[in-house]
């Protein structure tokens, strides 16, 4: 593969901001170091999100049940089978789950896609919630000796491996027919892309990516049990943070991220109970004034700056 | 037969709320994901007028209808109706509608939360029991389901022989041919989603004499009018009660038989069998 000149001034420039956050831990504080694991979660959560989303304008919302999955991949086997043999599993459950999803959903109209991802974490939630009644099984603990700072640094190698398949997917033949469906999807149909297939194939992407996040994440609750496992929040908290960064370039969710979480952080400590409302602003500020996002944004403002320049 | 009568009885209600967005998802074309939270605060106001100044549910469905009516009438006018404007196609429309309605369902449960707390709330309303056919059930189940019949009955009555029924009904069948035979479809969609909301409302006083719902529940409400929905099949007055019965009965069933906490798991279930083998639902036509 050729590579251009601007394409390796770049790929220097992520390595060394990777190497940089890379020394995140060893810079601050335990409090910092958790919002450090926060913003790399949602990193990696958003930037997947965005690789599926961004190009086929289909709201997933499913994040939470592979993130779910994920954990209790973790929650189930860490007593049977070494924790590094759990990652991929975690990874393959993800995207055969994701599979599942997008061949049963993804032919159809986007609105059935949102409501059957809004649906799954909570069908998962009360399955597992049920089996575990039967079983008489409450809870389960995770006890590892993973530390936060283990936590971060999988989560950053994950990032830099999200950012290499979403670049990697752009010079591949799915993510040019991609860009065709998000333009105009009967043109797609019409020059012969299998519009289904794609999809499903991409989807698995954010499937296998979010449960790894969770299979991460698992040793850091300690305790799991079905509603940590299966926050609906997390869904909507990733597509907030991805939209208001914006979807069309790989860097774009990041951006969106940092502001999110630390604004969510704060409101959290100092008003708990608004953090829904606070859900609902960005939603409504997302569509009436950020419709690109940041990404958008800052675009739209160079666009006017060189106008005026050129006059 | 205790099943298949209590879960007629929780059909009956659901109707009534899958009518509420039926009209606005199928009427409207607004996909409105705050519907759930517009019950729950028709719940909350029955609530408040029954323990406050001891007024009837019954009663209250006639000061909450109109107040629904006018609050979703304005949040078409002013939430959703740019989006309409600005939507250079279905499928744009569709997203930034979900988006909103999304937010405005999040915005409308913290305001809920700020102003009556996260607590659990019910209230003892006509809690008599009534002998059906040897068993015993709820007055309450009963009135409820009675009060459903009676304005769904009305609703579709209405759409079907009223001039303004029909107008909607063509406004859901083909939009842009609706505007060229002489029908407004803004104030026609405006008012077919501000009905769907006094409907969901309605909907929600009287399903609180007998559930206990809190702030947060809304969500369930929606999906589960969802699934009615497109069970049905979009814009189907018919099809809308056909499948809410079933999700009555099929969730009544569950939850005597196997578990109480797997209703919506259910539902869901539902669903799945429904986008795999008829997605256009029971009763829609293919290539809509």
């Amino acid at each position: 593969m050729r590579m251009t000149e601007a394409e390796w001034r770049d790929l220097v420039i992520c390595l060394l901001c990777l190497g940089v956050a890379a020394c995140f831990p060893w810079m601050v504080g335990a409090y910092w170091l958790s919002i450090g694991v926060s913003i790399a979660m949602f990193t990696v959560l958003s930037t997947s999100w965005a690789i599926f989303s961004g190009p086929t304008h289909f709201i997933s919302l499913a994040t939470a049940a592979f993130f779910g999955v994920g954990a209790y991949v973790v929650g189930i086997g860490i007593d049977y089978l070494p924790y590094y043999v759990l990652l991929p599993i975690a990874a393959v459950l993800g995207g055969l789950l994701a599979f599942l999803v997008g061949l049963a959903t993804l032919r159809l109209s986007g609105v059935y896609f949102v409501i059957f991802t809004l649906g799954l974490a909570e069908f998962l939630r009360q399955m597992i919630t049920w089996v575990q009644n039967i079983s008489g099984t409450k809870g389960m603990y995770v006890l590892t000796s993973i530390t936060e700072e283990h936590i971060y640094w999988q989560l950053l190698a994950l990032a830099a491996g999200v950012w290499f398949s979403g670049w990697m997917i752009g010079r591949m033949r799915l993510g040019f027919a991609l860009r065709i469906i998000g333009d105009d999807e009967t043109v797609a149909k019409h020059v012969g892309i299998n519009t289904s297939r794609a999809k499903v194939l991409l989807f698995m992407l954010p499937g296998s990516v979010a449960a790894l996040a969770g299979a991460i994440i698992a040793p850091r609750y300690v305790y799991i049990e079905p509603s940590i496992a299966f926050t609906p929040m997390l869904s909507f908290q990733v597509v907030i943070m991805a939209l208001l960064g914006g979807t069309g370039r790989l860097w774009g969710p990041l951006v969106g991220v940092i502001p999110f979480t630390l604004l969510w952080e704060v409101i959290s400590i100092s008003a708990p109970n608004q953090t829904t409302l606070l859900l609902g602003v960005s939603f409504l500020v997302i569509v009436y004034f950020l419709p690109k996002g940041f990404v958008g944004l800052v675009a739209s403002i160079k666009r006017h700056s060189s106008i005026r320049g050129a006059q | 037969m205790d099943v298949l009568i209590t879960g007629l009885l929780l059909g009956g209600t659901y109707a009534l709320i899958a009518m509420g967005l039926n009209l606005q998802y199928g009427m409207a074309r607004i996909m409105n994901l705050a519907n759930g939270e517009m019950l729950v605060a028709g719940g909350f106001a029955a609530f408040w007028f029954w323990t406050g100044g001891s007024i009837s549910p019954l009663l209250t469905i006639f000061i909450v209808a109109p107040i629904a009516f006018v609050l979703n009438w304005s949040i078409y006018k002013v939430f959703l109706q740019p989006l309409v404007k600005r939507a250079k196609s279905r499928g744009q429309l569709e997203v930034d509608s979900i988006l909103t309605t999304f937010g405005l369902s999040f915005v409308s449960v913290g305001v809920m939360l700020a102003l009556f707390g996260g607590n659990y709330f019910n209230y003892s309303y006509l809690s008599v029991p009534v002998i059906i056919f040897g068993d015993t059930y709820g007055a309450n189940r009963v009135v409820a389901f009675l009060a459903a019949v009676a304005i769904c009955g009305s609703l579709w009555l209405w759409l079907s022989f009223s001039r303004a029924g029909l107008s909607i009904r063509a406004i859901s069948v083909a939009p842009d041919s609706a505007r060229l035979v002489g029908i407004d479809v803004r104030r026609l969609s405006a008012l077919a989603f501000a009905l769907g909301g006094a409907v969901t409302a309605t909907g929600g006083a009287l399903i609180s004499t007998f559930l206990t719902l809190d702030a947060s529940t809304g969500v369930v409400f929606t999906l589960k009018a969802l699934v009615i929905v497109i069970m049905g099949g979009v814009g189907e007055v018919r099809g809308t009660i056909a499948a809410a019965v079933l999700l009555g009965l099929l969730e009544t069933f569950v939850a005597t038989v196997i578990d109480p906490g797997l209703t919506l798991a259910a539902a869901y279930l539902l669903f799945i069998v429904v986008l795999l083998f008829r997605p256009q639902g029971l009763f829609g036509r293919r290539g809509q």
